[in-house]
């Protein structure tokens, strides 16, 4: 199961100036690279080093992983709804990964 | 002869009655669920907050698959799984006529892949195996669990009763005494519980993975310092088997966030 798995939640409709809540959750071992296996070596770091979230193309909300953050990271904030579009979170890291989620949103 | 009778008559009133003192009434008995905080709650309630959503989401892509020298899916046997699998984890650990014995749903799941797929058995605790029992589970959120007490069951119900108030371990510890007469204390700031089977497989926060049951079940063992059945153990089934009995009628949960 190579692609991860991400799980968004932005309400649908929205009234425009309204605050909205934006939460996501992806799947990723969020592997330290501080932790040995049973032969004592370390396993290499695989974690995800940055999330960005942009509303038809411009950016409301970044955010840069480290190893403290927990497997299946989720984040949750909020933004001003602004106009109809798109709702896009692109999550990338270590060993080239790349996760991208859209979804669409009416204000009206 | 006749005192040997009284003896054995004796020793079967303390038998009899003794578990049934210790046991949680009905009326009182709490899923962990009631034990979190409400931001772990939250989680579990939102299923896009709830981690094991994603395994669920990993498991419905699975039951589509085609695996195994017979090149079927689970769907192809069993159609929408929301209809074919609505109740089954709710009636699992169950009796199986052909083998003898009780099974698990991992066990389950593993049997029908090698009689109908014909595809190798998913390891226990593999992310494959989680992701099918989490999504097979999550087809009864919301039920009662009704597992079976008759013939089939009854022996290895009372079985897991045995193992579940032996006393074992470096520390000479039942697992009826924190469970049954503890529950609603603390051990070491966390709440004891009382170990209702209700949300399985859960997103444990603590090992940030999904796990089953036996893992779970493995982890008190451990904390008792036993000696740790092996995954898939038959007595640790059929300790699965009573813990689901002693929730009987309580709500499945799957997939359960739990601390």
């Amino acid at each position: 199961m190579a692609a991860a798995r991400a799980l968004i939640n932005v309400p649908p409709k929205a009234r425009r100036g309204e605050v909205i809540g934006i939460k996501s959750l992806i799947s990723h071992e969020m592997e330290t690279g501080f932790r040995p296996n049973a032969t004592g070596q370390l396993i290499p770091r695989n974690i995800i080093k940055e999330f960005v979230c942009t509303y038809n193309g411009v950016e409301v909300f970044r955010a840069e992983f480290f190893p403290a953050v927990s497997a299946n990271p989720f984040v949750s904030f909020t933004t001003r709804a602004t106009e109809s579009g798109t709702i896009t979170m692109t999550w990338t890291g270590d060993n080239g990964f790349h996760a991208s989620e859209s979804v669409a949103i009416t204000v009206e | 002869m006749i005192s040997r009778w009284r003896i054995a008559a004796a020793l079967a009133v303390i038998g009899a009655t003794f578990p049934a003192i210790a046991e949680i009434p009905m009326s009182e008995r709490k899923s962990g669920y009631d034990f979190m905080g409400k931001q772990t709650q939250a989680m579990q309630d939102d299923d896009t907050a709830n981690a094991g959503m994603l395994w669920v989401l990993d498991g419905e892509a699975l039951w589509k698959r085609h695996a195994g020298a017979a090149n079927k899916s689970c769907a192809d046997c069993h159609g929408d799984a929301s209809a074919s699998m609505k109740g089954v984890a709710a009636r699992y650990p169950a009796f199986s006529p052909a083998l003898g014995r009780a099974v698990n749903l991992e066990q389950r799941i593993n049997s029908c892949r090698a009689e109908r797929q014909q595809a190798k058995p998913l390891a226990y605790e593999s992310k494959d195996l989680l992701a099918l029992t989490a999504f097979i589970g999550r087809q009864s959120r919301g039920l009662p669990i009704t597992v079976a007490d008759d013939a089939g069951t009854r022996k290895a119900i009372e079985s897991g009763r045995a193992t579940f108030t032996r006393r074992q371990g470096q520390l000479n510890l039942s697992c009826a005494q924190c469970h049954d007469d503890n529950w609603s204390g603390r051990l070491a700031g966390a709440p004891v519980t009382q170990g209702q089977p209700t949300g399985y497989p859960i997103y444990r926060l603590e090992w940030q993975n999904l796990g089953s049951l036996q893992r779970r079940l493995r982890n008190c063992l451990t904390g008792i310092r036993t000696i740790v059945p092996a995954l898939g153990a038959q007595e640790l089934v059929e300790l699965e088997l009573y813990l689901m009995w002693r929730a009987r009628g309580m709500t499945l949960e799957t997939p359960g966030v739990r601390p």
